[in-house]
């Protein structure tokens, strides 16, 4: 045993997700990213003089949405704050936040750790503007400021220290990104930085009660780096109290190109932000048919989805699982069903191969334009023995998904894929194979009995897929009985 | 609360700001009177006294999320003291 064994690590995380509002927080200027620098701002993101910030309601339906999914109570009276501190990126030294009443209070977020069921706390989430983007690499002697994202409304998702592993961690901020495209309220794309978290991480030895003193990983974009950054300060933890050190609170960047954490240069005086209600703008006090309306315009949740799919459809948990990744695969599945109502040979079909498929491409499910309709009629085909499923998914598919719009029976026949009913059919050819072998016949009869498969396999290629297998081995085993 | 230069260096350290010595005991004469006097408010008892966070009635104040161009790159940059055609120009603020 090592001595890492003896500890376990205690994760909290603090998730920015950055909205899918067209306009800012507080001004009308555009939230889109990817635009040239200081495109979109106003005197309002600028800061100037005599401007006063006007709430986008969009922001708060969708911090509401997001509450609710993650089981807080929506807090109807609440408020904004100014959190104050200099830095260039910020134009009016303050941050708009919330600090004493924040949007949603205490919930949670089940997640599925291998077989079990884990419930992570959410301390709270609250409404704030982004800070605009520094860049310090492009001059030797400035720092160049753009402002596009200044105002940009994010929620912060806060988490109680409940998770125990790196796995936790990336299986956590999974989860919350596949809740956050359910929900429409983000892109969640983890690389133009729609999602970000700040790790915190401490360790203890196992058996021990109080936390000891954590690092604090800033802002990292990728469940990877997140997953590396425990893994690193894991280590670094132990170490450092294993050789009789102490750990401090301290603030730590992620190096991704080496895959350590380094101290940030800590300021000579603690922080202070001088949290104070922003008096620029009304507080907010919301109805309770303003909440109802919002939920009951929620779509169904992952979590929900899954136990409908192991439910109503006899899905496994791994089969459900796959099929609820996103809302679109989903409601796919949903539609296919409707028409073809044997779920578990649609589940197969569309893992097997239609997100093969999807994946070799590199496209989604809408992408692929095919008409659930049309998929149903294929998979039928199967289903009532007209096409095996070795042929179906080999040979159809493939042919099928090149142009969505034609009718795979009539597509199967063209490939003469359609299986024959007719014994003579299939005993022609078994004759035809074994008549080939003579030697191997023989072996068979002898004792080899190991051969059949090998049998079946040329009867099937020699058919070109048209034999319904369970048929041909009946007839086989009749045959090879003689 | 006592007004000292410790306190003085934090709050100028906050503030951004730098003072010689006969502003700093200007300063601190200033303060010692606001604070007496939120002292003296503070001998109140407001046990039972809801607190007033906004001054107005009104609530709810939104907007519709609605694009609106207000001022170019050339309007944004043009206070800056220092730019370029791109962006705001700052004294580099982080050491690698």
């Amino acid at each position: 045993m090592s001595i890492y064994d003896k500890y376990e690590v205690i994760i909290g995380l603090e998730v920015h997700v950055q909205l899918l509002t067209a306009s800012k927080l507080f001004a009308p200027d555009s939230a889109a990213f990817g635009a040239k620098p200081n495109e979109n701002t106003s005197f309002i993101t600028l800061g100037h003089p005599g401007t006063l910030p006007c709430l986008n309601e969009k922001a708060v339906e969708y911090a509401v949405k997001m509450g609710l999914a993650l089981n807080c109570p929506i807090r109807a009276y609440n408020y904004f704050d100014r959190k104050n501190y200099f830095y260039p990126d910020l134009p009016k030294g303050y941050q708009i936040s919330q600090d004493k009443k924040p949007i949603c209070g205490a919930g949670f977020l089940e997640i599925e750790v291998g077989e079990e069921t884990k419930k992570i706390r959410i301390h709270h989430i609250h409404m704030e503007e982004d800070a605009g983007k520094s860049l310090h690499d492009q001059s030797e002697k400035y720092s160049m400021i753009d402002l596009n994202r200044a105002g940009v409304p994010l929620l912060e998702i806060v988490t109680e220290p409940d998770m125990r592993s790196a796995e936790e961690a990336s299986i956590f901020l999974n989860s919350i990104r596949q809740l956050i495209q359910y929900l429409e309220v983000s892109d969640g794309n983890m690389e133009e930085g729609s999602l970000r978290c700040d790790c915190n991480i401490s360790v203890r030895l196992k058996g021990t009660e109080p936390f000891n003193n954590r690092a604090e990983i800033k802002n990292m974009n990728s469940v990877r780096f997140v997953r590396k950054a425990v893994e690193y300060e894991f280590k670094r933890q132990i170490d450092l109290l294993e050789s009789g050190g102490e750990m401090k609170q301290e603030t730590r960047g992620f190096d991704a190109n080496r895959g350590v954490t380094l101290p940030q240069r800590e300021k000579e005086m603690a922080h202070d932000y001088r949290y104070f209600p922003e008096p620029d703008l009304a507080p907010l006090h919301l109805s309770k048919a303003y909440l109802e309306e919002i939920r009951q315009a929620m779509p169904a949740l992952p979590h929900e989805l899954r136990q409908k799919f192991t439910k109503e459809y006899a899905l496994s948990a791994y089969d459900a699982g796959i099929l609820t990744e996103t809302k679109e695969m989903a409601a796919y599945f949903e539609t296919v069903v409707a028409h073809c109502p044997h779920a578990k040979m649609v589940a197969n079909f569309m893992i097997n191969t239609v997100k093969a498929y999807l994946n070799d491409q590199n496209i989604s499910i809408q992408e692929a334009h095919i008409p659930p309709q049309k998929l149903a009629k294929l998979i039928d085909l199967v289903v009532n023995d007209k096409v095996n499923r070795q042929a179906a998914q080999k040979k159809l598919f493939p042919q099928f998904a090149k142009d969505p719009q034609q009718d795979p029976e009539k597509l199967a026949q063209t490939l003469g894929l359609v299986m024959e009913k007719d014994d003579n059919f299939v005993l022609e050819i078994i004759e035809k194979v074994l008549n080939q072998h003579p030697d191997k016949v023989k072996a068979y009869k002898s004792g080899k009995k190991n051969l059949f498969g090998m049998f079946m396999g040329q009867i099937m290629r020699a058919s070109g897929g048209k034999i319904d297998p369970k048929a041909g081995k009946k007839l086989l085993e009749e045959k090879l009985k003689e | 609360m006592e007004i000292n230069d410790k306190l003085i260096k934090k709050l100028a350290y906050l503030a951004k700001l730098e003072f010689d010595d006969e502003a700093k005991e200007a300063i601190k004469k200033d303060l010692e009177q606001m604070i007496g006097f939120v002292e003296k408010i503070n001998e109140l008892d407001t046990e039972n006294v809801e607190p007033l966070i906004h001054m107005s009635e009104e609530v709810n104040r939104f907007r519709k999320d609605k694009v609106e161009k207000l001022i170019e790159v050339e309007d944004a940059l043009k206070n800056a003291p220092l730019k370029n055609e791109e962006y705001i120009l700052v004294p580099k603020v982080i050491r690698k």
